[in-house]
């Protein structure tokens, strides 16, 4: 079973025999796909009718819900791990959602855009307007990433809501890692993944 | 809850179309094993019809148990004659390349025990008294159903379902079998449905129940052996009832404010297309259905809740299940909305149990479990398919 390569980052975070919840776990390949490799368990959450379908075909665990909604009817310490992939910028109440997370999984993962990458700051600098990238595709006026934030600043949140990151890692694109990602993540890194827990 | 929505279906069919399970007859089974229903009362055999379209195969394991709701009976799809105008209660589901895929599954729909369309029911002689048993038929329950379904599978040697499904009711059926006899299905689909009777549901039960029992001719239950029908009773009863399956958009849309000639008479006759509307599905209604059975059956609705026998915890009572559930609700459904499937999909999350679930979006109301929704039929035949033999 092929998965995307930014896939592949979280899923090899993922203990075996856990369960899981996918908060936008898309066409559910991510589910399978650690069903299938280490007997994880879980449920997806999904508002698009297409990915809910590509879901049903997987076979994997899928519930129509808006994450906007809120988690509040999960036990706390429910799930070994939730995961959000490119998801938390695009939230209304992104710190509510956070603490969410949090609450009901024993681990979070999640990934997101950077934007304090060197592209959309040359964008915003030199010509004044909003930056278009890869990791940003859209325009102002039609973007569904209403919360853009930089590494550093999710850094500052995590430090500030005492938030434990265990790992992180930088990719780009193409999904690879670089000695100036290391060096200078939030330069150099479009994209970042991160492991927390609750202190 | 199921309706002939006549005005949008098919008003005549000359030719039975290709994706129908075409002509089909139903069967009876004398069941000769007692029953002992939950009210108390033992059943010493009961009858069941039922309808079957596809093929069993050779180990047993594509057979489909189908339940059906409030009004529904074992004619589930195809037609019983070439002359019959409209197909099976849910012929939108269930045929060669539709959902219910009748090529790949064995599709098993019986009437239930209480039923009036030729199982044990009210209507049914009382040996005992050679009459129709009338009132004196005892209450049964979701439970009750589960075993008589139980049993009708021992004598079609079906082990285990593939998949056991249904809507309203019927859906209330599915989740009692996952927790009653959970070896005996593997997935489990349930549409439209509660895990129980919210007040509000219970009172329009009762006004139903009470507009049969006030009819003059009602005759305390026992109208057959007085030769009458409580007719404006169980029409009211369908009247009342219709409403609830239909939402305030819907009819709406169908019917605003439309008169049915251009002014206001100023009196008490038929005037909107509404009212108009409504007459006829209760009066249809009455031709086909048996006041006793419809006060059962709203019975058995107001009794159910699985959870009573597990400390009042759904989550625990689901944890004995072990098939995978499929439950989907409607958005503008408001006699078992959305939030009452949610409440069932919780307590499998709880349980830890397989489980996807969709809201279907529309105006068609609880009805809308009956209609042919692309969105909704592609979500369950995509489940379907996925179910190995």
């Amino acid at each position: 079973m092929k998965l995307r390569e930014d896939l592949k980052y979280i899923a090899k975070w993922v203990p075996a025999q856990s369960c899981i919840l996918d908060l936008g776990c898309g066409d559910g390949s991510l589910l399978a796909y650690l069903k299938e490799q280490s007997s994880v368990d879980g449920y997806g959450l999904e508002i698009d009718e297409e990915k809910l379908l590509k879901c049903v075909e997987k076979g994997v665990n899928v519930i129509q819900r808006n994450i906007e909604d809120g988690l509040g009817d999960i036990e706390t310490d429910f799930f070994d791990v939730v995961v959000m992939s490119q998801t938390l910028q695009a939230v209304r109440n992104a710190e509510k959602i956070m603490d969410e997370m949090l609450r009901v999984g024993r681990e979070v993962i999640i990934t997101f855009p950077n934007f304090g990458h060197w592209r959309s700051r040359l964008q915003l600098t030199l010509n004044g307007r909003m930056p278009v990238t890869r990791a940003f595709p859209h325009a102002w006026y039609n973007t569904p990433n209403i919360h853009v934030f930089t590494l550093r600043d999710f850094e500052e949140f995590c430090r500030a809501k005492k938030i434990v990151v265990t790992q992180r890692q930088f990719i780009n694109p193409q999904h690879r890692s670089s000695w100036m990602m290391r060096i200078f993540p939030n330069l150099a890194a479009p994209m970042a993944i991160y492991r927390l827990k609750r202190l | 809850m199921v309706s002939y929505a006549a005005h949008d279906l098919i008003e005549f069919l000359a030719v039975i179309p290709e994706n129908s399970v075409g002509l089909v007859s139903p069967q009876t089974l004398n069941i000769d094993k007692p029953i002992q229903l939950q009210s108390g009362t033992t059943l010493e055999s009961h009858e069941l019809v039922y309808e079957t379209y596809g093929t069993l195969n050779s180990d047993g394991s594509n057979a489909v148990l189908i339940c059906h709701a409030l009004s529904g009976d074992h004619h589930a799809a195809g037609y019983h004659s070439q002359d019959e105008k409209k197909p099976g209660w849910w012929d939108t589901a269930i045929g060669p390349g539709k959902a219910i895929d009748t090529n790949k599954f064995f599709v098993v729909c019986p009437n239930n025990l209480g039923g009036c369309k030729g199982s044990t029911g009210p209507a049914s002689i009382n040996k005992a008294t050679g009459e129709p048993y009338g009132r004196d038929f005892p209450l049964v329950t979701v439970k009750d159903w589960v075993q008589s379904q139980a049993q009708l599978a021992d004598a079609l040697h079906i082990q285990q379902w593939a998949a056991v499904v249904g809507g309203s009711l019927g859906g209330m059926q599915v989740l009692q079998w996952a927790i009653d006899l959970p070896e005996r299905l593997r997935h489990a689909v349930i549409i439209a449905a509660a895990p129980k009777l919210s007040a509000q549901n219970i009172a329009f039960n009762e006004v139903a129940r009470q507009a049969i029992m006030t009819d003059p001719d009602y005759m305390e239950g026992f109208y057959l052996k007085h030769g009458k029908i409580p007719r404006r009773g169980l029409m009211l009863a369908r009247m009342l009832g219709h409403i609830t399956y239909l939402s305030d958009d819907l009819m709406r849309d169908k019917f605003g404010r439309d008169l049915r000639v251009k002014k206001f008479n100023y009196n008490y006759d038929v005037e909107f297309q509404v009212e108009s509307y409504l007459r006829y599905q209760g009066q249809s209604f009455v031709d086909r259905f048996d006041a006793n059975t419809y006060l059962l059956m709203t019975k058995a609705l107001d009794y159910f809740d699985p959870a009573s026998d597990y400390e009042d915890d759904l989550g625990k009572a689901v944890s004995r299940a072990q098939a995978d559930f499929f439950v989907a609700s409607f958005t503008s459904d408001w006699r078992f909305s959305p939030e009452r499937s949610r409440e069932i999909v919780k307590a499998l999350m709880k349980a830890k149990k397989n489980v996807s679930y969709f809201e279907i979006e529309g105006t068609q109301g609880h009805d809308a479990f009956l209609l042919d929704i692309p969105r909704y039929l592609l979500l369950l035949k995509s489940y379907m398919n996925r179910i190995s033999m």
